[in-house]
């Protein structure tokens, strides 16, 4: 095995302008924008980064995200490898094209900033945007801190070429898009390496009269889902394989799901974003205290790696699942979403739904110390619970 | 039988899905074998898209991407950024759309896509209504004309498509009619050859929609030429225009009574109908300069 490829290019910067140096490394050929807060920054890099000429991205700013997705879903169709960026409300106005993008199987990237959606107004970090757009058919993966969300725009590409389906990479507003770290730059050939743009299967192109979305008759839309779940039954596959290639070529491994002290632990949070980082603090805390506890990071949601969750939560008494979203008449998202997964497990935990941080409200390691004190011997919750 | 003058390439097939005596079918027809082989389609759900065909059919001879109904100008540009992204800055971007498409719902990505002057040629088939989901009035419906949804015929006038285009400068806007098969043609042909957003809006006469014989949609368009109803012209820089057909010369009466869509119009309704169209004509041949 190689050695991983130490680079030394490290610089300060947040995690919206971590994406756009992953989509600087990588110079996708089409990118449609449209600004909203707290996305902007990344619209703004990649401009700036146009001017410098260090992008050869064509950058195509219409009036809305609606026609950004379309414009997006477009260029795909007639075989450019595209990139777009939104959030909260942007991300709602494309809900129509988002089920386009999927269906005609356009393998798109896409960088959402987890906001509160509008009424009322507010610009918080909360995945209910991006969680309600779970059934379109889009892979989603949920990104922790700007090093990750740079290294996972770039494995994005290369996991819905692999599969012909769009990916949405979120991170949560503001905690992840505004918070400054050092985020080393990877080397520009390595990526473009590891993300070769491979033959697609279907595009428009002249001299062929091949289309794209054409009216289908029941047989054979019904097929196209079909295939989606074919395609879809790669996905985790495919994530654990571009983590642990850009483990090799970078030193820093990523998976479908993310293990903090789960070995011998007794009692997990589970939880996506940056909520994890808090939690990463409780978990420390609590050991410290004689507490075995640990933390499972979702960071593909979209397909949910079943087998994965299966095998490590059998092992462990309680689940403490933290949604940083509500929906509403149900709950927790990601709560329903792992009961579901885990119903009929003879093993599984008894699971406590949490829900921390909705519309952006701080949570602190001690309030989930506690939440580990209250409930880690307690009977499993019937109701979500809005942890204060 | 007249000659047309028209030499046909090919480049739209038999067995497409038109209702018989279509319009619609023929101008696609002039349209695709003007803009030839070098060329990627855009359509917007509409009568357009169902006469292009179900998959795996496509009576043209180019591809094409059945977009949303709002987006098809959106989608145009994306095919175009494409292109240009691969080197292939010459192939024309055709997108295809309804007025429902045009006029209404996709009015907002169209005004973006002028603004930005993007390099495509957008054709709005202007049947006057949705009339593929059965006759309902759009934003192009005119006043008076009875649908779906204006079964007492509409209370408000057809909303000014060409000055609103014309009003963001895009080079060359033209209307056009399948009666005028030449003059169709050579505006297709122009439009092909200029660099920047490029509108054509032809006057679609739709049989059920409009309650016309199966045998009369282009001589309704004639007579919506001839009457000044759908003046021809075009304009260039969103400024120059140029009138295609330089008089009107016949009353609206003989357009109308074609038409079930207008056959509960009284005397008084047909005389305002008519008052309208020399408004508008009279307004239109002043900055025409005629």
């Amino acid at each position: 095995m190689n050695a991983p490829v130490r680079n030394t290019n490290v610089q300060l910067m947040n995690g919206n302008h971590a994406v756009a140096w992953g989509v600087r490394l990588l110079s996708p050929d089409v990118a449609p924008l449209y600004p909203i807060t707290p996305q902007t920054p990344i619209l703004e890099k990649l401009i700036d980064f146009q001017s410098q000429d260090v992008l050869s991205t064509r950058l195509l700013t219409p009036e809305s995200e609606h026609s950004a997705m379309a414009g997006a879903i477009a260029a795909s169709a007639t075989g450019a490898r595209v990139f777009t960026a939104t959030s909260s409300q942007g991300l709602l106005l494309m809900h129509e094209l988002l089920h386009y993008a999927a269906g005609a199987r356009l393998p798109i990237v896409m960088f959402n900033v987890n906001r509160t959606p509008a009424a009322p107004w507010g610009f918080w970090p909360d995945q209910i945007d991006s969680l309600s757009q779970r059934d379109t058919g889009w892979i989603q993966l949920y990104t922790e801190t700007p090093q990750e969300s740079l290294d996972t725009t770039i494995q994005a590409f290369r996991i819905a070429e692999a599969c012909e389906m769009p990916v949405m990479v979120n991170h949560d507003a503001f905690y992840v898009s505004h918070a400054v770290e050092p985020v080393e730059i990877p080397d520009q050939e390595m990526v473009q390496n590891f993300a070769k743009k491979p033959d697609r299967s279907l595009w428009l192109e002249t001299g062929s009269i091949r289309s794209i979305g054409t009216p289908i008759g029941q047989a054979g839309w019904n097929e196209t889902r079909r295939e989606m779940d074919v395609a879809m039954q790669r996905v985790v596959g495919l994530t654990e394989e571009a983590g642990r290639v850009w483990g090799e070529q970078t030193g820093r491994h990523y998976g479908p799901l993310d293990f903090y002290r789960t070995d011998d632990a007794e009692v997990v949070f589970v939880t996506m974003g940056s909520m994890a980082g808090t939690a990463r603090e409780a978990v420390d805390t609590l050991r410290r205290n004689g507490v075995a506890a640990g933390l499972i990071r979702v960071r593909l949601f979209r397909p949910l790696p079943i087998s994965g969750l299966r095998a490590a939560l059998a092992k462990i008494p309680t689940a403490i699942v933290l949604d940083r979203n509500y929906s509403p008449g149900l709950g927790g998202v990601l709560h329903q979403e792992l009961k579901a997964e885990l119903y009929g497990m003879e093993n599984a935990p008894r699971m406590h739904g949490m829900l921390a941080g909705v519309g952006g409200v701080n949570v602190p390691p001690e309030t989930l110390e506690k939440l580990v004190i209250d409930y880690k011997d307690a009977e499993q919750s019937q109701s979500p619970i809005w942890v204060d | 039988m007249k000659d047309t003058g028209f030499n046909d390439q090919g480049h739209f097939c038999s067995g497409h899905n038109a209702c018989a005596g279509c319009a619609e079918a023929l101008a696609m027809r002039v349209v695709l074998n003007e803009v030839g082989e070098d060329a990627i389609g855009v359509v917007a759900p509409s009568c357009v898209a169902i006469i292009l065909g179900a998959h795996p059919n496509n009576s043209a001879k180019i591809p094409f991407i059945h977009g949303t109904i709002e987006s098809a100008a959106a989608s145009a540009a994306g095919v175009k950024q494409a292109l240009i992204a691969q080197g292939k800055n010459d192939t024309t971007v055709l997108c295809f759309a309804g007025d429902g498409g045009t006029y209404d719902i996709g009015l907002q990505s169209l005004s973006s896509v002028a603004e930005r002057n993007e390099d495509i040629l957008y054709v709005c088939f202007d049947n006057e209504g949705y009339m593929n989901t059965g006759g309902q009035k759009s934003s192009s419906t005119p006043r008076a004309a009875a649908t779906g949804s204006t079964p007492l015929g509409k209370t408000t006038r057809k909303k000014n498509m060409v000055e609103i285009l014309a009003a963001h400068r895009i080079p060359y806007i033209a209307t056009a009619s399948t009666s005028h098969m030449g003059d169709l043609a050579e505006k297709v042909r122009k439009a092909k050859a200029i660099r920047g957003t490029k509108v054509l809006i032809i006057i679609i006469p739709c049989l059920p929609g409009w309650g016309v014989a199966d045998d009369a949609a282009t001589k309704v368009a004639r007579l919506a030429v001839e009457t000044g109803v759908f003046p021809l012209f075009e304009i260039e820089d969103g400024v120059k225009y140029t009138m295609s057909v330089g008089e009107k010369t016949k009353e609206i009466g003989s357009y109308l009574e074609l038409q079930k869509r207008y056959r509960h119009l009284d005397d008084e309704g047909r005389e305002g109908l008519q008052a309208e169209v020399n408004e508008n004509w009279e307004r239109l041949a002043e900055i025409a300069g005629k």
